[in-house]
């Protein structure tokens, strides 16, 4: 799937390609803009139902000129980052750990298992209640979300590593530690990256999930107070800004693939 | 040059082996002993498993033989020059960097490491080529590179595990001649695995002859062919007396 969606994006940047099918998604999207505002002209949809694109944009410079939009969009990008980060570091060594040693594969892997057979929407509560309503719990639940899909590719990335590679570094004495900077690392970096680009999208949806669940800040809040005040224009504001955020995310995870897999066939 | 009586690069003493392949069946190596001398080639031919690549792995330190024991002179820890049947590349370095790993891995200084990548990429006849990534390469060239990589470091044996064994016969024969100019001009003492009699004779000083598992020593022929050798060499009468000392003793 990560492949694919690579070779897409390659697609895309190839100068012939991106003439003639630049405009299908700018297209696409002023057409649903256009049926949005149709929708609600013509139908009589009222504001708290359904706002017009229009009322939305006016919601959108409102929540900026008050700066709250701002405050709360960096509340919830911290805990993001934050999350992804922390998810990230304890799944790569874990990671490590797991595909090195097959003892510690096997005493790990049924906690493992279980901590993803737990819909983290479950207990986010729980991180709640003992964590308080700050923004030390939605890291929490940022990082366990991400953990998981970067485990599983640390491991199968570190596994993938040819063995005729490992030979070789051995023929030349190599310490462990130049092993791992100067083969494991950059031979495992593909799958790896391929599991940063799902943590960093799951990331923005735990730090959501555990907003919901209980804060006074972040863009989960505000669309908990937009839903209550009945002003769903805010409430669409949020999510556009949710989506963005998550896309800037899994293209700075894209851009980081370009720059450091430039030497992958790009056929 | 099986009498020479300089001190031996590396002599092995009754060494054992066996392994289970991972296929199910075994890689054994029967009680195997040999010297191998200052500059010399050696092939080792065999069919398949005799256990020919098992030994060079242990010669290398890839894996522990059950018994016996090799001494490599004056080192404990001997510097391996190691080519594989495959090129074994780091596909994410480039030609040069590819050749700079040994460099790398012993902490030689990086302006070093590249006057002396530079040197064996002219050897072995890949300029302009520093730059490339592995993908853009032929198997031939790869193989090259792969070859520079293993005698960057100096080392105090080249191992070659049938490099030339995944490369069409016309590449093949003319990889024969590099090496074989390479070696002349390095003077390197070389181990390689092979099951061609025509690569052994064009290559080796000395071919070792292993039996069908376990492998042991069958016979030991010095090649007395004159050098450099050419192609032409490959039909005169005594190429051919060789070739059936061989051919024999293989079956």
């Amino acid at each position: 799937m990560d492949l694919n969606l690579t070779r897409k994006l390659e697609g895309f940047s190839d100068r012939t390609q991106w003439k003639h099918t630049h405009w299908i998604p700018v297209v696409v999207v002023l057409a649903a803009v256009a049926g949005w505002q149709a929708l609600t002209t013509f139908a009589g949809l009222p504001a708290f139902i359904l706002p017009s694109p229009a009322q939305v944009a006016v919601r959108f410079v409102t929540a900026i000129r008050d700066s709250s939009l701002l405050w709360h969009a960096a509340v919830t990008l911290s805990e993001v980052l934050l999350g992804l980060l922390a998810g990230t570091c304890s799944a790569t060594l874990l990671g490590y750990a797991v595909a090195k040693s097959r003892a510690f594969e096997r005493l790990a892997s049924p906690f493992l298992v279980a901590s993803q057979a737990i819909p983290i929407v479950a207990i986010a509560p729980l991180l709640v209640i003992w964590f308080g309503q700050g923004m030390f719990s939605k890291i929490l639940i940022c990082g366990l979300i991400v953990f998981f899909p970067v485990l599983v590719n640390t491991v199968v990335g570190l596994r993938a590593v040819p063995r005729s590679l490992n030979e070789l570094m051995r023929s030349l004495h190599a310490s462990p530690w130049q092993t791992l900077r100067l083969l494991e690392i950059p031979a495992a970096l593909p799958i790896f990256l391929g599991g940063l680009q799902i943590g960093a999208t799951l990331s923005v949806i735990g730090a959501v999930v555990g907003e919901f669940v209980g804060a006074d800040r972040g863009l989960g809040f505000l669309i908990n107070v937009g839903r209550g005040q009945y002003d769903t224009a805010l409430v669409f504001v949020a999510v556009f800004t949710l989506i963005g955020m998550a896309l800037s995310l899994y293209g700075m995870v894209i851009y980081l693939e370009h720059r450091l897999l430039a030497w992958q066939d790009r056929n | 040059m099986t009498n020479d009586t300089r001190q031996p690069v590396v002599s092995v003493r009754s060494l054992s082996a066996t392994f289970p392949d991972g296929n199910g069946g075994l890689h054994a190596l029967g009680a195997v002993s040999f010297v191998v001398h200052p500059q010399e080639f050696v092939c080792v031919l065999g069919p398949s498993g005799s256990g020919k690549s098992t030994l060079l792995r242990i010669l290398a330190g890839l894996l522990p033989p059950t018994s016996g024991e090799i001494n490599f002179e004056g080192h404990h820890q001997p510097r391996i020059g190691f080519v594989f049947q495959q090129a074994n590349l780091m596909p994410w370095r480039t030609v040069s960097q590819n050749i700079m790993l040994p460099l790398e891995v012993e902490k030689v200084p990086y302006e070093e490491a590249c006057q002396k990548a530079q040197k064996l990429i002219e050897l072995v006849g890949l300029d302009g080529f520093e730059k490339a990534l592995p993908r853009d390469l032929s198997g031939g060239m790869a193989q090259r590179v792969a070859l520079a990589r293993a005698l960057v470091h100096d080392p105090d044996i080249l191992l070659l595990d049938e490099p030339f064994g995944s490369l069409d016969a016309l590449t093949r024969e003319r990889m024969w001649t590099e090496l074989s100019r390479i070696w002349q001009a390095d003077q390197k003492t070389v181990i390689m695995v092979t099951h061609s009699i025509g690569e052994a004779l064009f290559l080796a000083d000395r071919v070792l002859v292993l039996t069908a598992r376990p492998g042991r020593i069958k016979l030991d022929l010095p090649v007395d062919l004159p050098r450099p050798r050419e192609e032409e060499m490959r039909y005169t009468q005594h190429f051919g007396r060789l070739a059936r000392r061989l051919k024999d003793a293989i079956e």
